[in-house]
């Protein structure tokens, strides 16, 4: 594998995404991915290629709207073998492809198929890999322009920085998002990252492009012997899916509402409600069973950036803050004054909130009802 | 059969993270923990020698402090502590990370019927991707996100956990598994285990140790091995100081809805 990453980092082009699909559906993330490799595309001069894996005919439904969103064109290797993600089948499959094409960048969503796949692939091929990005760049003018509104590194690293620099620029929060880290591998190929669903902006639909993706068939070599593990169910739980990432409005509730969970999780459905949001919760919430795991807010849960952000109860531990912090706007109401969410808080209400939503309920169906 | 599970020793990053004025961390301000998806693996482990008697090895690369963190888990019930530790071995990324762990894991001896358990992910770093790498340079199968987990002889069958569900797949030993808190609830040290927890051996594998193995060399580990390297480290500018709204009564919150209606949230 080392031989294959001695060879000149110029051979390499071409910007590359893992598109992920389960039950022949594909990942909405992807899309976000693609919109992304188009942008970073433009800024290097070269194409955008979908990797996409699985049974015979997944191209069929898929190639459109990957080409809609700014795949030139999508490679697509099928087999019954790789109708089901297994670890063994994918890696070798993607890994066969990229040596024998050899792509500068990968970009593989962060889920947990793609955190499980990612760094397989990057052992194998010899090269490195940055986890959860939520920012990239090539350009190293739009680099600076990212730092100068994101970092408090003073204008004069940022005049600094090489401008002939072609690597990709992986930024990751690190530590909860005290620290943002940028990346980079400047000696192997693929430059490879994995990436936070929900972080980066879909692209528009656009008609033309989605006529014109050129969807070419990848010949590969996979036998049974190569796969290990053998999948005996796949299971999709029943319950209705919470779609934090995408929702408008969040109400999350935390440690606070302990006292009647029952009338807390009502009054932030209530005022969810009122707002067509959904209701969040901090991990405390998860881990007292009040709510199942995919209500949870923070570092080990999903990373929302709504236009309003309703924290009820919950102190604002950074695992939390960082799952949250870069919502437009944060209102907060805890008991306590100087609990850590007032940092981030846009508004913050220091009381009970048993009286204080309610109240806030009134208040905004009165103030909607005026408008 | 043995358990070899893969430990590190991180930073509390629950109470006060703080971060030098250079924009790295300080990390000599924090106490440092058990990674909390490891002592699901450690657990995982633990339960499998409970039903089986075999032996639980634990490993973890770091500086010599870490062999406390090693006869905790003694204390727990593991029966061996292993510490990789060398300046050589300093500044690795998750890829010269997993060849050195995977060297040493070669040098502990992977029998057939063996299981290397992990943690999901680290909380310091959070990538999730050591485990999976140890299992490629290991050559052995992998299986992550594992919430449950059933050992009858060779065959592994494991629940796997998806966002939306979950998947059940079955593996044959020698594999590794990287485990989430779903998983169990590690136990306390018992008492007879801290009186034992000096007896039981923790032995050293050092850069001489592990150096004839191909995985190690000067190309592959610590901070030149690295494919990967930091660019740039920062720390995001304070948010403007929100505004506190006085008082928790009906006008607070009709100021509040006054204001969210003149910034057209609702």
């Amino acid at each position: 594998m080392a031989d294959f990453n001695n060879t000149n980092l110029a051979d390499f082009s071409g910007v590359w995404v893992f598109c992920e699909q389960r039950q022949g559906k594909l990942q909405p993330t992807v899309l976000e991915l693609i919109s992304e490799a188009r942008k970073l595309a433009d800024d290097m001069g070269t194409e955008v290629c979908g990797l996409l894996l699985g049974g015979k005919g997944v191209a069929d439904s898929m190639a459109k709207e990957l080409g809609a969103y700014g795949a030139d064109k999508v490679l697509v290797c099928e087999s019954d073998l790789l109708d089901t993600y297994t670890t063994d089948a994918y890696a070798k499959v993607i890994c066969d492809t990229v040596m024998a094409k050899k792509p500068e960048i990968l970009l593989i969503a962060a889920t947990n198929i793609g955190r499980d796949l990612g760094p397989r692939c990057a052992a194998r091929l010899h090269t490195g890999l940055t986890a959860d990005c939520t920012h990239l760049d090539v350009d190293v003018e739009k680099y600076a322009a990212f730092l100068q509104e994101a970092s408090t590194l003073p204008q004069a690293q940022l005049d600094a920085l090489n401008r002939e620099d072609r690597n990709l620029k992986m930024t990751r929060p690190a530590f909860g998002g005290h620290l943002m880290a940028t990346i980079i591998c400047p000696r192997f190929r693929p430059q490879m990252a994995t990436v936070r669903p929900g972080v980066l902006k879909k692209g528009e639909y656009n008609e033309a492009k989605a006529n014109a993706v050129v969807v070419e068939p990848v010949a590969f070599e996979l036998s049974d012997a190569d796969i290990k593990t053998k999948v005996l169910e796949v299971v999709k739980e029943a319950k209705e899916l919470v779609d934090l990432t995408g929702a408008e409005v969040v109400v999350s509730v935390g440690r606070g509402i302990s006292k009647d969970v029952e009338t807390g999780i009502k009054l932030a459905e209530e005022l969810a409600g009122l707002f067509g949001g959904v209701v969040g919760g901090s991990r405390a919430a998860i881990d007292s069973g009040w709510l199942t795991a995919d209500h949870q807010v923070g570092q080990t849960g999903k990373t929302v950036h709504p236009k309003l952000y309703v924290a009820l109860g919950i102190s604002g531990a950074i695992q939390h803050k960082a799952g949250m912090q870069d919502s437009e706007c944060i209102v907060a109401v805890n008991k306590s004054d100087s609990a850590p969410i007032f940092d981030v808080a846009d508004y913050g209400i220091c009381g009970d909130l048993f009286k204080v939503v309610p109240m806030m309920i009134d208040a905004i169906k009165a103030a909607k009802e005026a408008k | 059969m043995k358990a070899i599970v893969c430990v590190k020793q991180v930073p509390d990053t629950s109470g006060k993270v703080a971060v030098n004025p250079d924009g790295t961390l300080n990390r000599a301000s924090m106490a440092t923990i058990i990674n909390p998806d490891d002592l699901n693996a450690v657990e995982a482990a633990l339960k499998l020698k409970d039903a089986s008697g075999c032996k639980v090895v634990v490993v973890t690369m770091g500086p010599p402090p870490a062999e406390g963190m090693l006869r905790e888990l003694i204390a727990m019930g593991a029966d061996e502590g292993v510490l990789v530790s060398g300046r050589e071995f300093g500044g690795s990324d998750t890829f010269a990370t997993s060849q050195i762990l995977a060297a040493a894991i070669k040098n502990i001896g992977v029998e057939a019927d063996d299981i290397v358990f992990c943690g999901r992910q680290a909380i310091d770093g959070d990538t999730a991707q050591v485990g999976s790498q140890i299992a490629e340079k290991l050559n052995i199968p992998q299986i992550s996100y594992a919430a449950d987990v059933k050992v009858d002889g060779t065959t592994v069958t494991v629940k796997r956990m998806l966002e939306d569900g979950h998947m059940t797949i079955e593996t044959q030993t020698p594999c590794l598994l990287t485990c989430i808190k779903e998983l169990n609830t590690p136990r306390y040290m018992s008492l007879g285990g801290i009186m034992d927890c000096y007896s039981k051996p923790v032995s050293v594998l050092d850069y001489n140790a592990l150096k004839d193995d191909p995985l190690i060399d000067p190309t592959t580990i610590g901070l030149k091995g690295s494919p990967t390297n930091i660019f740039k480290s920062f720390t995001p500018p304070q948010k403007g100081q929100g505004k506190m709204l006085e008082g928790a009564d009906k006008a607070t919150c009709e100021t509040l809805a006054a204001e969210l209606l003149k910034k057209h949230i609702i």
